[in-house]
């Protein structure tokens, strides 16, 4: 299994990012690394800036300062056609797929694959999602060629991470992906995540939950009102020191010193 | 913590699946899909089909000695044209859950600008079709860029180009004017049919290629492993399309001359036009990624937008795409009555139109429909308009049936949509 220590290059870091909304200061000084075959979690409260951190890696939100490495060069990332050019794929909480297209067509869509120049090429499309889906193990899928509509929450959010991995991609972002799962469900996903980290993707789970934060993740990044409260292997913290960090941004002698965090309270 | 849930993910077997993982379909298992789907609330064309049977049985039974008629058949069949094109050029405005009711209207206003291309400008007959087409698309993409850049809602950007247009159809016609056709060419669309040789190797090609391809189609999926249905279901598909095909060339190669003496037989001209230009859309809608971005959009806007497509473009396209097939159904009426009036396309024009293609099962929240079901639906509202005339209903009758047909296919439309949000097919 993959070592909880940072080892090696990361696949992806941000250095010093920051980013304003008008007058509010939402991103300070962030540092944010994601580690090749590692769950990277990223936690903390409503408005810490996790969303706004994931937009700026994805290219949605450009940050205002700071350095965006990818392998270990810098990169600029103006849109989200930049970050999935480089490899970086977002599974976003509402996962944006198509009630009424089958699965190929959402794994496909908006870069389908051609047979000529104009004619779409099903047969290539079906065979290469029924290999993805396959060397995911996922299990729970009856048939590609059913449409998203039919299918249950863990299934809709299989079928979205099977399209985020469906390229080739390097680091995969996951927003809240149990978020909305019972717990047969829950289960299926997080699996499939461990799966993907073990493939060695960089993967970053984002979410509220603890029990799945500390079943899947190598490190746990916790952010406090824009900063990063502590960056640390999980198997070095217990549950309540997380939850310190992203309450109060400090648990003994780690996260944020009392001063800085009235900053920007 | 849970070191047991990594273990390694099995190696994919050479011949990649998952469990569960489902590929050839048997007929039952086909049979109990379908009847799963429209369960759920998907029926598709099914009221159409089954209502189009309806009435020409209904009909049949009041009016035995006209309405099945040969002759009937083909004034029903040039009736349905000017419907099935309008009504297959709506379908993408539907598919975004948009609306058009200036189609009917900006049709009008095409076939006026070719009639005098014609009569006025000395114009040959493809300079003035292309020049009516492409005042079609021009109106299309005005109204397009209305809706999608400046975000207004289509139903007030149409219902304002609805009476709009109407004013620029008087300017350029004159009040209780009219302008006349006599170009052979495009009187010949609705007023004259094929030779009955050429009906027959017409519907003949058509039937071979479509067989052909449907099995070439089912052979691929079989050799590569793919989802396909049994093969039986296949041949009657084919089966079906070669027995409507030849029953309708058939009624249609009968001798339907009032008088005797004079020959009238053949399928008439517009009916090849509107399956070329089904064929087009068909392929357009299912075989290229502008359609799969187009039924996309319709399904989850947003999800469209972050796939990279470019949503407005689309929009725009299928307002521009409506307003041409207006253009070429303004132009099939005009052929039909001989020449252009300032009315043209007003009136229930659009209401038909509409009325085909939500019969036809094409969703008013977008996202559902097939332009196949356009023909369908125009030939079930083709039929109520032809039926009530010959059994001498005022108009009055025509416009209150047509509406609650309309009314209840949109019911069908909403209950249907409600089951599937519930049912999740």
């Amino acid at each position: 299994m993959s070592t909880p220590e940072a080892t090696g290059q990361p696949l992806l870091e941000l250095r010093g990012i920051n980013k304003s909304f008008g007058a509010v200061h939402v991103l300070h000084d962030v540092d944010f690394a994601v580690y090749p075959g590692q769950v990277t979690a990223l936690v903390g409260d409503n408005g810490a800036g996790k969303s706004t951190l994931v937009k700026a890696l994805a290219g949605i939100y450009p940050a205002d300062s700071g350095e965006y490495l990818f392998e270990g060069k810098p990169v600029t990332v103006n849109g989200p056609k930049d970050s999935a050019d480089l490899g970086i794929e977002v599974v976003y909480q509402d996962l944006a797929l198509c009630d009424n297209l089958d699965i190929v067509e959402n794994m496909f869509l908006g870069r389908e694959l051609h047979r000529g120049s104009v004619l779409l090429d099903e047969p290539e499309m079906e065979s290469k999602a029924r290999e993805t889906l396959a060397s995911l193990s996922v299990r729970t899928v009856k048939s590609v060629r059913q449409s998203v509509a039919s299918l249950s929450g863990g299934q809709r959010q299989t079928v979205a991470i099977a399209k985020a991995v469906l390229w080739n991609s390097k680091v995969v972002l996951l927003d809240e992906p149990t978020a909305a799962l019972g717990v047969a469900q829950t289960r299926q996903v997080l699996d499939l995540v461990r799966r993907l980290a073990d493939r060695g993707l960089g993967v970053v789970l984002i979410s509220h939950n603890m029990v799945d934060v500390f079943e899947v993740a190598d490190r746990i990044t916790a952010l406090f009102l824009g900063r990063v409260a502590a960056d640390v292997p999980a198997k070095s913290v217990n549950h309540t020191q997380v939850v310190e960090l992203i309450t109060s941004g400090r648990s003994g002698e780690m996260g944020i010193a009392p001063a800085t965090a009235a900053q920007s309270a | 913590m849970s070191v047991d849930t990594q273990t390694p993910s099995p190696a994919p077997a050479a011949d990649p699946g998952f469990s569960g993982d489902q590929r050839a379909t048997t007929v039952g298992g086909a049979v109990r899909e379908y009847a799963d789907k429209i369960r759920g609330g998907d029926m598709g064309a099914l009221p159409a089909v089954l209502g189009l049977i309806v009435l020409l049985i209904v009909f049949s039974a009041i009016q035995p000695d006209t309405f099945p008629s040969p002759r009937n058949i083909a004034n029903l069949t040039v009736q349905a044209g000017a419907i099935c094109v309008l009504a297959m050029g709506l379908v993408p405005v539907l598919l975004l859950g948009d609306i058009d009711l200036s189609a009917g209207v900006s049709g009008g206003t095409a076939s006026a600008v070719t009639a005098l291309a014609l009569a006025n400008h000395g114009q040959s007959w493809p300079v003035a079709v292309v020049v009516g087409v492409l005042t079609g698309a021009v109106i299309g993409l005005l109204i397009g860029i209305m809706v999608a850049k400046v975000g207004i809602p289509a139903f007030v950007v149409t219902l304002a180009f609805f009476l709009g247009l109407q004013g620029v159809n008087l300017k350029l016609i004159g009040s209780g004017a009219s302008i006349p056709v006599r170009n052979e060419t495009i009187l010949n669309i609705s007023n004259s049919n094929m030779n009955v040789v050429l009906g027959w190797v017409v519907a003949i090609v058509a039937i071979v290629l479509y067989g052909l391809l449907a099995l070439r189609k089912h052979q691929v999926q079989v050799k590569r492993g793919l989802q396909h249905g049994p093969l039986a279901l296949v041949l009657a598909r084919i089966v079906g399309l070669a027995l409507l095909v030849v029953a309708f060339t058939a009624i249609l190669s009968v001798d339907r001359a009032p008088a005797v003496g004079v020959v009238l037989a053949g399928v008439p001209w517009v009916v090849p036009l509107v399956v070329v230009l089904l064929i087009v859309l068909t392929f357009i809608f299912s075989k290229t990624s502008y359609g799969r971005h187009v039924y996309a959009v319709g399904g989850n806007k947003e999800a469209g937008r972050r796939a990279g497509i470019n949503v407005d473009a689309i929009r725009v396209s299928v307002f521009a795409i409506a307003s041409s097939m207006a253009a070429i159904s303004g132009i099939i009426t005009a052929s039909r009555l001989n020449g252009v009036s300032p009315d043209a396309g007003a009136g229930n024009t659009l209401l038909y139109a509409v009325g085909a293609a939500v019969i036809g099962g094409t969703s008013l929240f977008g996202g559902r429909g097939k332009v196949r079901d356009a023909v369908i639906g125009g030939f079930v509202i083709a039929t109520i308009d032809n039926g009530l005339g010959l059994l001498g209903q005022e108009a009055y009758v025509k416009f209150i049936v047509t509406g609650v047909v309309l009314l209840i296919a949109a019911s069908v439309d909403a209950l249907s949509r409600r089951r599937r949000t519930v049912t999740g097919t």
